[in-house]
């Protein structure tokens, strides 16, 4: 991209579009004959996983566009129907809900790389800049695509992000009636944030192409900090950074399917699975993990204003690097007070990432102070103060000179950190979520048949739960989301085509109008859905006591409970994804009657040791031996609450073992290949050396 | 560089041309769920079970239209004559030569059940319109018979017999 091309291709074809568009030259020059640094390390392998990462998002999302409706009575479950009818459409969207959170980890990365390594300074100012500005316009997107599935973090998010902008002195409200397109968040405003998330990651690829156009005139900055200077400094970008690029996409992609395959909903928030409801807030609004850091700083100051502002600099300032930090000496590596500060900087941005997900109250305002402190006084303070008294120790001559030392040794390490600092950041969230709700005692973790990387469901146990379901859940409990065809589902109970049918066939549904503009009843066919108990919610209130049962579809992915340092940093590498069924579990058999005598419990209420303040509408649902078991299994409350928890797993997640074995194919196949591609690398390697 | 034996580098070859493979065989596998997403999704399959059809209302003469599948279906209850001028016809002579009684089902004569979707272009053709007496598609003037047949027009092919059968006298289940 940078001047005209001396390429000539020899095929006269090629030769004819060449010389009236010169495009493969273009190519060519960019990413073929492109000159880079011999001494680039892995961290620098994070632009092209970058590119890589918006690809992904952009297919995959144009592909939920196919299926996902704009409209706040449809997009919850449309997105519920992406995951459970269309092909593959579970992958599709975890691909996408967890690709944001990989294009985050990602560009964090390559920022923090930047920042080591002094690659803002000149002449990369602008280079830098653009980064920050698709910087922003990711958070933008991101924002965006989160309020899509129109869950309760959706509708809360949206609500407290767009607000952000009442702070704005005189015009504030005005701008937020204008974002909204109404009083308040509604249809308009998803049907612009729909359009807009659309829109925006083209804008992103359009600064992208700048930002590799400004890449490529400057050059690549490298580790040593010191430009080439002759031909031994750098390789051609093709074979050499192509192949390295390869291998350190491969490594990230199983990273990924880890989580796709694996652990899908670990850095999701459970309430959104909940349809979102303007009447009730969340107990937390936490936003997604890669917003925390941000949001921790705008808590922590004691204005309105005055929060906003300190939000919005603490990216801007980013911006201002170039000139805050003018060290001649590029890369940390030779600066020895300015790496320790460094690394200072990167603890206070997780601390402050794990702070965002904790409840403002008590000391965590104060840490947050102090730290929102500490991060505005590295880029103001210790930046410009260090570029004048620190003495950096002598930078290698020439780029050929530094690959003679050694490096990378430190890259294990360092992902290890990163991997826990994530872990730290995601479960502050899920922490914070759980802190006061629960003040019982946690779930007993149970051992579920489908938990692990080879589990499945037990076709037992989801056909005994579903008896449960029905003979006594069902009275009262909807599940909107069930039809009678998935009960013969490949993965689901097992009931064969006409076990189902014949299931469906002892309702009786109302169709119509007939000729006569008359309803009728007919049996149900295996297209219904499972019948509701109540017309409307209206009717489930006064019927119960004035509490709405909620839909039981989604119960076993909504519902949580706080794991606790360092559990859930464990749980990554467990895999553990099964708090909802043991809730559920412990729920059922939480009932405690009487109630502890220092209880208050309100009238119409009744204790349950696990249920979030203790005080729960639903009377003791089960009891021994109401529930008749074919099998001989024992007619036992427990019984019945592990197998209407496994039936539920299957209900929130019904394509869990298709994920399972797919997840294992994928990840045989990326090991393979990661080997293959590292071999590759070794070789290509081998005749630059 | 140069001096690399030749052993050498046929294993770098082979090297090369696996690793290729193996991610030629990755893309094509990761192409796959983008192209079957794009298939009926599970509950639009669900949604195309069979229906029934209650025939008694149909008087003769009458015709009625049903949808399956998101088709338009012409259930069309044929007079005496109509089911005569079907059969008067030499099959050889038809462009899309099939005999009538190849269209019914057998003791159910005077039960036509078409999809109404001429078959040039995919418009609705009309009922009882047209020179021979069945269908006239008014987009670019195909007439169809009493039996559904091309008679005339653009249109390649008879109108389509979608799956059915009689449950009863009175009543048909498509699909
Ligand atoms: S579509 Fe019917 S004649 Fe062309």
């Amino acid at each position: 991209m940078s001047g005209p091309s001396t390429y000539q291709p020899t095929n006269p074809a090629l030769q004819w579009i060449e010389k009236r568009l010169p495009i493969i030259g273009l190519v060519h020059s960019s990413f073929v004959a492109y000159p880079t640094p011999r001494n680039l390390n892995y961290w620098w392998t994070f632009g092209g996983i970058l590119s890589f990462m918006l690809g992904v998002q952009i297919v995959t999302g144009v592909i939920l566009a196919m299926h996902y409706t704009p409209h706040v009575d449809m997009a919850f479950n449309s997105v519920e129907s992406i995951v459970r009818d269309v092909n593959y459409g579970w992958l599709l969207r975890y691909l996408h809900s967890n690709g944001a959170s990989m294009f985050f980890i990602a560009v964090y990365i390559h920022m923090l790389r930047g920042l080591y390594y002094g690659s803002y300074k000149a002449p990369r100012e602008i280079l830098w800049i653009l980064g920050v500005i698709i910087y922003l316009l990711m958070m933008a997107t991101g924002f965006m695509g989160y309020v899509l599935p129109w869950g309760q973090m959706s509708f809360w998010g949206a609500t407290v992000i767009t607000n952000l902008f009442s702070a704005i002195p005189y015009v504030g409200e005005s701008i937020v009636t204008l974002l909204w397109g109404g009083y308040s968040v509604g249809n308009p405003t998803l049907n612009r944030f729909f359009s807009l998330h659309y829109l925006l990651p083209f804008v992103i690829a359009g600064v992208v192409v700048l930002h590799v156009w400004a890449l490529h005139v400057a050059g690549q900055n490298n580790p040593a900090g010191v430009e080439p200077k002759t031909e031994k400094d750098t390789v051609p970008f093709t074979p050499y950074a192509t192949i390295k690029d390869g291998f350190g996409m491969v490594c990230f992609m199983i990273f990924y399917a880890w989580f796709v395959f694996y652990i899908p909903n670990y850095l999701g928030d459970p309430d959104n699975y909940i349809p979102a409801n303007p009447g009730v807030t969340p107990a937390h609004i936490v936003p997604e993990w890669y917003y925390l850091p941000f949001y921790a700083i705008l808590r922590s100051i004691p204005s309105k204003l005055g929060g906003v502002i300190a939000m919005f600099s603490a990216i801007i300032v980013l911006a201002f690097l170039p000139w805050l930090d003018t060290a001649k000496t590029k890369s940390s590596k030779y600066r020895p007070l300015a790496k320790q500060f460094f690394w200072m900087f990167v603890v206070v941005a997780v601390l402050l990432g794990w702070l965002g997900g904790k409840p403002a109250e008590g000391i965590y305002i104060i840490a947050g102070r102090v730290l929102t402190f500490c991060y505005f006084a590295y880029f103001l303070i210790v930046l410009p103060i260090l570029s004048r008294i620190e003495t950096p120790r002598a930078v290698p001559n020439s780029i050929a000179d530094d690959v003679l030392a050694k490096y990378g040794k430190k890259v294990a390490s360092a992902i290890v950190a990163l991997v826990l600092a994530g872990g730290l950041m995601a479960g502050g969230t899920q922490s914070a979520k759980a802190a006061d709700e629960h003040g019982g005692p946690t779930p007993p973790s149970l051992s579920w048949s489908f938990a692990g990387p080879f589990g499945k469901f037990d076709r037992g146990a989801l056909q005994r739960g579903y008896k449960v379901y029905k003979e006594v859940c069902s009275t009262c409990h909807s599940m909107s989301l069930i039809h009678f065809r998935n009960l013969a589902d490949v993965g689901g109970p097992g009931f064969s085509a006409a076990q189902a049918l014949a299931v469906a066939s002892e309702i009786k549904v109302q169709d119509g109008p007939n000729d006569a503009g008359d309803m009728f009843e007919r049996p149900g066919r295996l297209a219904d859905p499972f019948p509701k108990p109540f017309p409307n919610e209206n009717a489930a209130r006064a019927a119960n006591g004035g509490a709405y049962p909620p839909d039981l579809s989604l119960m076993a992915k909504a519902r949580n409970y706080d794991r606790g340092f360092p559990q859930f940093v464990f749980d990554f590498f467990t895999q553990f994804q099964e708090k909802g069924p043991n809730y559920i579990d412990a729920l059922l058999q939480g009932y405690v009657d009487p109630a502890p005598k220092d209880f208050a419990l309100p009238p119409g209420a009744y204790y349950n040791k696990y249920f979030p303040g203790h005080a729960i509408k639903m009377p003791k649902p089960i009891s021994d031996d109401q529930v008749t078991y074919d099998d001989g299994t024992p007619q036992k409350v427990e019984n019945y609450a592990k197998d209407v928890s496994t039936f539920l797993m299957w209900t929130a997640e019904p394509h869990l073992e298709a994920r399972k074995r797919i997840g294992l194919q994928v990840m045989v196949f990326l090991i393979i290949f990661a080997f293959l591609m590292y071999f590759t690398k070794k070789k290509v390697w081998a005749n630059a050396h | 560089m140069t001096t690399t034996s030749s052993a050498e580098h046929t294993r770098r070859d082979f090297l090369f041309v696996a690793t290729g493979a193996v991610a030629a065989v990755g893309a094509a596998a990761a192409v796959w769920p983008l192209i079957s997403q794009m298939n009926p999704d599970a509950s639009t399959i669900a949604a195309g079970a069979p229906i029934e059809v209650d025939l008694a209302p149909i008087a003769e003469g009458q015709d009625i239209k049903v949808f399956w599948r998101g088709k338009p279906i012409y259930i069309m209850n044929r007079t005496k004559k109509q089911v005569e001028e079907a059969r008067a016809v030499p099959v050889s002579s038809l462009p899309d030569p099939q005999t009538d009684q190849a269209r019914v089902k057998e003791g159910h004569d005077q039960w036509l059940v078409v999809i109404g979707i001429c078959t040039h272009l995919g418009c609705i053709p009309i009922a009882h319109e047209g020179a021979y007496d069945g269908f006239f598609c008014p987009c670019h003037g195909s007439v169809y018979d009493t039996s559904g047949r091309i008679r005339q027009g653009p249109a390649p092919l008879n109108l389509p017999i979608p799956p059915y059968a009689f449950v009863s006298d009175t009543k048909i289940k498509i699909g």
